[in-house]
């Protein structure tokens, strides 16, 4: 089971993808974004790129969160199948 | 968790401290609207720039209820200015505003996350009211969330409301008459992760909770609340000290612990219609507003009309204001007894006055518009499509409005930049509006424009003119980023950026809401900028109509003989006599002392005092050179500009205004700070004299430096 795993960077989803939050990289920002919801064990799916390619906004808990994606690249999810 | 509780009753207190305390977007500030109407004040918090809003209101026959309205936070580990307050408020029960009771505003429709905040209220065993708002957006969706069940399950008790519509409201205020239980159990163990490190300090400073005390830990080096017990504070952090522990992982602990709880909680509460929930109506808006191409349009289309609105819609009012000041004024000069003091009424505090009134029409529309974009959800699109390209250079998605608001006033744009969570974007964002050319510049562009150019001078399409007035505007807005990216070089930050942030759904704006935002903004430009702006117009009045000696005298008794003997209009003479009377006054003395100064820019000493007095605001500068070459009539730019075309250098006998003299004026007025208003707002907003003073010096330097080169370049 645990060798199954596919860790992604939330950064790296694209449109309509989601994971599951597994860990974090970067204890400082893992903060902030844990108050915002942002807690491992949650399913998060990317909804929108901005035009120019960042910042990124992702579903999280039933609301749109927008980070930048230096931000998101400090969440690792595991990838969930697309249906 | 249903432990016992102890209650409090404040039926028959006199007066209860009430904090509103919510996530952003939770309708906290609809609610303290709806509940204390217009009876509201705004101020500040103690010593910081956090506006404080509270309203009182009359629950019973006896119960008057305070309100204060805390800033938004999804937590109580602060990272903002506003946070901050919100989080002493509350963690400090000595804090004057330290309330009796917090009502918490929960935005139903995202009851998770909301109840994170709620949760920690509850672990410092505050009294909680939960406001569950919008609960009305959730059943329409067909959800259900079961009040009954979340009161119990969390221990405190739950209103449901819908603040937009006022609903629930009265039931809200009753709901504080009531007993109240105190929260007795933890919500969650800190002990757990903190271990005895909180008895022991519980054992130096009494704090009502476990949490207490676990902040105190966390925040330790953000808490200014110790300030005053030296003693407790250095034991504090003795043991801190001794204790090594990580706060960073403290605080993650508690989250996910928090959220477990909650998570446990929600799933018995809440029952979901479906899994997959879509907020359609905002997903198809968000389709065309974040689109790469229509997106950008709709953006520029909005602000294209927001200025035009601006622009010629507070002309009106402007126009009516300046009317009424001259009317008070003539009124004021005839009435009162000549002399020194009705000078010093009339030209000092009546024109500072002015002056300061003058900008309410252009504050009030811009702060209607952001109003409405705010409350709409619609900005926090805006810095969402727009941040990649600003932090670039230094700035914010949400630095776009208070840059963009500069075209027309710097004063309501820097008010604006509120929104701009991470202090150092704030500050450059701040440091750099001022460059981008604003309303007050354009009388000046238009009189020295049409100097240098003709009015009918151009090729096909394009009119000259306009070329020129278009690219100082576009001067303005690149030496903007320019100077913001010097600045994100130079500032150090003192947290770091985030960029985190909710989207939320799309609503319909509230009148009230936008009403009570422009009343707020105006107050505090009015009252608070006011002051130092009527001031410092007194002191340019001094200078500009007192001389030393008896200069004055001498000019007047000259003209007073001069009356008799020549065939001049009474008009012509006064002219003379105040262009003679300003050349003579202190700021005449300054203007000539600045001479050597500006001599390389290819200015004279005129325009030195032109550059003095156009420190009042920029447009000054067109009545400045209509006394100095007494021109008579101020409102009539065309004799103004040809008695200032046929102006000569005594010396070399050659015209003064030569296309190089007038470009470098026009850049000079684009780049140097010469506006009082803007320097009082901005030391308002950072309530530190050091950033107005450096703003003040960095444009000037790049003022004279760029007017230094162009008079050069086209000499």
């Amino acid at each position: 089971m645990k060798n199954e795993k596919i860790l992604k960077k939330l950064s790296q989803l694209k449109i309509g993808e989601s994971g599951v939050i597994d860990s974090f990289t970067d204890k400082v920002m893992s903060l902030k974004l844990l108050e915002m919801g942002c807690t491992p064990g949650e399913i998060v799916t990317l909804d929108k790129i901005a035009p120019m390619g960042d910042p990124i906004a992702i579903k999280v808990s039933g609301y749109l969160l927008s980070l930048r994606k230096e931000e998101a690249s400090t969440v690792l999810v595991v990838m969930m199948s697309k249906n | 968790m249903e432990a016992n509780h102890s209650f409090v009753n404040f039926s028959r207190t006199s007066s209860v401290k009430i904090a509103l305390v919510g996530n952003p977007n939770s309708g906290k500030s609809t609610l303290f609207n709806a509940l204390t109407g217009l009876h509201q004040k705004t101020g500040n918090f103690p010593g910081v720039t956090v506006d404080k809003k509270s309203g009182t209101t009359r629950l019973s026959s006896v119960v008057t209820a305070e309100f204060v309205d805390l800033p938004g936070t999804y937590s109580l580990y602060p990272k903002s200015l506003d946070e901050r307050v919100t989080f002493e408020v509350l963690c400090n029960p000595d804090n004057i505003h330290h309330p009796d009771i917090t009502i918490v505003v929960a935005d139903a429709s995202n009851l998770k996350r909301n109840l994170f905040l709620v949760s920690q209220i509850i672990d410092l065993k505050i009294p909680v009211i939960l406001a569950l708002n919008m609960i009305d957006l959730v059943e329409k969706e067909g959800d259900r969330i079961d009040a009954v069940r979340l009161s119990e399950r969390m221990g405190v008790k739950v209103v449901c409301i819908s603040a937009r519509k006022k609903e629930g409201i009265n039931e809200l205020k009753q709901a504080i008459l009531q007993p109240l239980p105190v929260p007795q159990y933890d919500f969650i163990d800190v002990k757990k992760f903190a271990g005895d490190i909180i008895d022991k300090i519980k054992s130096v400073i009494t704090v009502n909770s476990d949490f207490a005390a676990f902040q105190i830990i966390n925040n330790f080096s953000t808490i200014h609340y110790f300030d005053t017990k030296s003693i407790v504070k250095e034991k504090i952090s003795a043991l801190i000290n001794s204790s090594s522990v990580d706060t960073n992982k403290l605080q993650s602990e508690e989250s996910v612990e928090r959220y477990r709880v909650i998570n446990r909680i929600a799933s018995e509460c809440i029952t979901l219609k479906s899994d997959i929930k879509t907020e359609t109506f905002t997903h198809k808006l968000d389709e065309i507003l974040t689109h790469r191409i229509y997106g950008y349009g709709i953006f520029l289309t909005i602000l294209f009309f927001i200025f035009q609105t601006i622009f010629f819609l507070a002309k009106y009012p402007m126009d009516w204001i300046q009317r009424l000041f001259v009317i008070i004024s003539q009124w004021a000069t005839h009435t009162l007894p000549a002399g020194e003091l009705t000078n010093l009424l009339v030209n000092g505090i009546l024109a500072g006055l002015s002056g300061v009134v003058v900008f309410v029409p252009q504050i009030a529309l811009l702060f209607a518009f952001i109003a409405i974009l705010e409350d709409t959800g619609y900005m926090a699109r805006v810095s969402f499509i727009m941040d990649k390209l600003m932090r670039r250079f230094g700035l914010n998605g949400r630095s776009v409005i208070p840059l963009v608001s500069g075209v027309a006033c710097a004063v309501p744009a820097i008010m604006s930049t509120r929104t701009i969570s991470s202090w150092k974007e704030r500050i450059i964002t701040i440091m750099v509006t001022p460059l981008m050319s604003c309303s007050a510049r354009l009388p000046v562009y238009t009189l020295l424009i049409s100097m240098v150019v003709p009015q009918d001078k151009a090729t096909g399409f394009f009119n000259y003119q306009g070329l020129i007035l278009m690219s100082l505007y576009l001067i303005g807005f690149l030496a903007a980023m320019f100077a913001a990216y010097v600045f994100k070089i130079i500032l150090k930050a003192k947290e770091k950026s985030y960029f985190i942030m909710e989207l939320p759904v799309y609503r319909s704006p509230q009148w009230k809401t936008v009403g009570i935002t422009i009343i707020d903004k105006v107050k505090v430009f009015l009252f608070e900028a006011g002051k130092i702006i009527v001031a410092i117009s007194v002191i340019l009045w001094f200078l500009s109509s007192h001389a030393p000696g008896n200069r004055m005298e001498t000019i007047e008794k000259k003209y007073a003989s001069v009356e008799m003997t020549e065939k001049v209009s009474e008009k012509e003479r006064n002219a003379k006599m105040s262009s003679e009377k300003l050349e003579a006054s202190y700021a005449g003395v300054l203007g000539k002392s600045i001479e050597p100064v500006i001599a390389p820019l290819g200015f004279d000493w005129k325009i030195g005092i032109a550059l003095v007095t156009s420190f009042a605001a920029r447009e000054v500068f067109v009545g400045t050179m209509a006394t100095i070459y007494s021109a008579g009539n101020k409102d009539n730019s065309q004799t103004i500009r040809e008695k200032m075309q046929n102006e000569t250098n005594p010396k070399t006998g050659l015209p003064v205004f030569t296309l190089a003299v007038s470009f470098s004026l026009l850049i000079f007025y684009a780049f140097a700070m010469q506006c009082m208003s803007t320097l009082a707002v901005v030391y308002r907003e950072t309530k530190n004299w050091k950033w107005p003073t450096l703003q003040f010096l960095f444009m000037g330097v790049l003022a004279y430096v760029s007017s230094f080169i162009i008079y050069h370049l086209l000499k």
